[in-house]
């Protein structure tokens, strides 16, 4: 499936009566990586979540390659061809981590897990095991590697590397970045390790109490250490 | 690790193993055994929507009254083949199913159990209403069963009802097993972990669940149909709540999820409350309700579930050859 372009014009979304972001409006290209950076509780995993269908949207429009899909509900979004790896991971554990991958396959022949064990040769070893006798970081490989093959158009990872130790890191930005070096796939990866997110990403966008403050390149970003300060409160080499 | 196929097969010739035992040691007992078999139906049934699919019911017997109905009423008026029977209580649960089913998975949680109940006791009510076609409070009697295949007669011991329903009850545990396992099944098993998370990836979940729910009627009417059969009368208590609560009360001892604890469940129930009853008509539920709270306590996923997990600990534990 080629890269889809991802829309969003002011978007209000949140739970139940509680309105989480508002007005939120980016565009993001076809093929391109888009970090969304902020504190935490600022709303970054609500955007995420708002674009998956699971909040209340309460306004504004979200469309995917010009169709829009704020209306649709998430089974419907995830065939338009979004793809979306909470940060909860969410993998199925009482299935084993073959059967969690064959779930995501979409009607796809069984041959093709062979692609989540390229992406990540560690379920390999793993795939006759229960997806909960996994570590964190080997449920974050199987959550990512199960959307994958679903060959997402735009693909939604929301802090893909809490809590893992530094070496399944590298593995996964490692998987990352070949990914987003291919182009068949949009990204919005949402991560608090802002140098490993910039690592990968082109574009970023800055989320603070629910509204977007800030976006503009990574070479922008970058140039301007008083934005990381301002908005992330840390030194921008975080 | 075991394969599905050989535990699929080692189940499979437990089975058959406990049909011949059975068979040998109780020939005075097989139209009591046969009507076991239909109860393990009924609480496999139970099995694929509950512990396979996570949808909480306490009105599985109205599936397999359909059934039981279906087929007696088709028997009472000329039908009398029962392979016809059987087919028809299948295609009778499964109507049901689907009748039940988009009513019940609308909701969920305390909601759909209570939705559940309302369902049986409504099947309840209109079977003992539509007695002119049901019998009623008096039962559906005038059930006429031909010879199987043309051949074997069904006696008044029982000999060709049991053979029967070993066969139907070896077949649906071979194709159930199998069916969970298929991706279609997987995603059954994912939608009772997290509905939210099979939505995004693309499965909208009422539709998945509603075709088990159809496939767990089909299940339950087949279990009905081999009833009516067997005994060739059908009560108002195949299509009653006691009968669905014990269902889930036998789904809890055996395990839930696999399909052979359902069976487990039902043989060990039915059994204890055969023996129990004649040994202390009087107290037999207090002894079975003993039962439930060991099982509950000290084998918490069941009888089947817990042993199970107990040789996969010991088969990880124990050293390899090649260590």
């Amino acid at each position: 499936m080629k890269a889809s372009s991802l829309s969003v014009r002011d978007l209000v979304a949140g739970y139940g009566p509680t309105i989480i972001v508002e007005d939120i409006a980016f565009d993001v290209a076809p093929g391109q990586c888009v970090a969304v950076l902020g504190r935490n509780g600022m709303g970054k995993t609500t955007l995420m979540a708002s674009l998956a269908g699971l909040t209340r949207h309460v306004g504004g429009s979200i469309a995917l390659d010009d169709a829009p899909i704020h209306t649709l509900p998430t089974s419907e979004r995830a065939r338009a061809g979004m793809g979306y790896v909470p940060q909860t991971r969410d993998i199925f554990p009482t299935l084993t981590v073959a059967e969690n991958l064959f779930v995501g396959l979409k009607g796809r022949p069984a041959a093709d897990l062979a692609e989540a064990y390229e992406l990540f040769p560690r379920l390999a070893e793993r795939r006759g095991n229960l997806g909960g006798q996994l570590s964190g970081g080997e449920q974050q490989m199987l959550s990512t590697a199960r959307t994958l093959l679903g060959k997402p158009s735009l693909l939604l990872l929301d802090e893909p590397l809490e809590g893992l130790a530094p070496v399944i890191c590298q593995e996964l930005m490692a998987a990352l970045a070949r990914l987003v070096a291919t182009g068949e796939t949009t990204v919005l990866l949402v991560e608090q390790r802002v140098a490993s997110a910039l690592e990968v990403a082109d574009h970023v966008i800055c989320i603070e109490r629910g509204s977007l403050v800030w976006q503009g390149s990574c070479t922008e970003w970058r140039a301007d250490p008083t934005l990381a300060e301002r908005y992330l409160g840390v030194s921008a080499l975080t | 690790m075991k394969s599905p196929l050989a535990s699929d097969l080692t189940g499979i010739a437990v089975v058959l193993v406990l049909a011949v035992g059975g068979f040998i040691l109780f020939p005075d007992n097989l139209a009591f055994l046969a009507g076991m078999m239909a109860v393990i139906l009924l609480v496999v049934s139970l099995d694929l929507v509950s512990g396979v699919c996570g949808v909480a019911s306490l009105g599985q017997a109205a599936l397999f009254g359909a059934g039981a109905y279906g087929a007696g009423i088709a028997a009472a008026n000329g039908l009398g083949d029962p392979l016809l029977l059987l087919g028809i209580g299948l295609v009778a649960g499964a109507v049901a199913g689907l009748a039940t089913g988009a009513i019940i998975l609308r909701a969920h949680g305390l909601p759909q159990l209570v939705l559940s109940i309302a369902l049986v006791e409504l099947a309840h009510e209109a079977v003992n209403k539509a007695s002119f076609i049901t019998g009623g409070s008096d039962g559906l009697t005038g059930i006429r069963i031909s010879p199987l295949l043309g051949v074997f007669a069904f006696d008044l011991w029982g000999v060709t009802a049991y053979w029967l329903s070993v066969a139907v009850v070896v077949v649906v545990l071979v194709v159930l097993r199998r069916l969970v396992r298929a991706p279609f099944g997987m995603l059954c098993r994912g939608l009772r972990q997290s509905p939210v998370r099979v939505a995004s990836l693309g499965q909208r979940a009422y539709p998945v669940a509603l075709k088990m729910y159809v496939i767990a009627g089909g299940v339950a009417g087949l279990g009905g149909a081999l009833r009516a059969i067997s005994t060739q009368v059908v009560g108002l208590d195949s299509v009653s709540f006691t009968l669905s609560a014990e269902a889930l009360v036998m789904l809890i001892v055996g395990g839930t999820g696999t399909i052979f604890g359902a069976a487990t469940g039902a043989f060990v129930f039915e059994w204890m409350e055969h023996i129990v009853s004649v040994a202390n008509p009087f107290h037999w539920l207090a002894i079975v309700g003993a039962l439930l709270i060991a099982v509950v306590l000290f084998a918490p996923h069941g009888l089947y579930g817990s042993t199970a997990r107990w040789l996969h600990e010991r088969r990880m534990r124990a050293p390899r050859a090649d260590e």
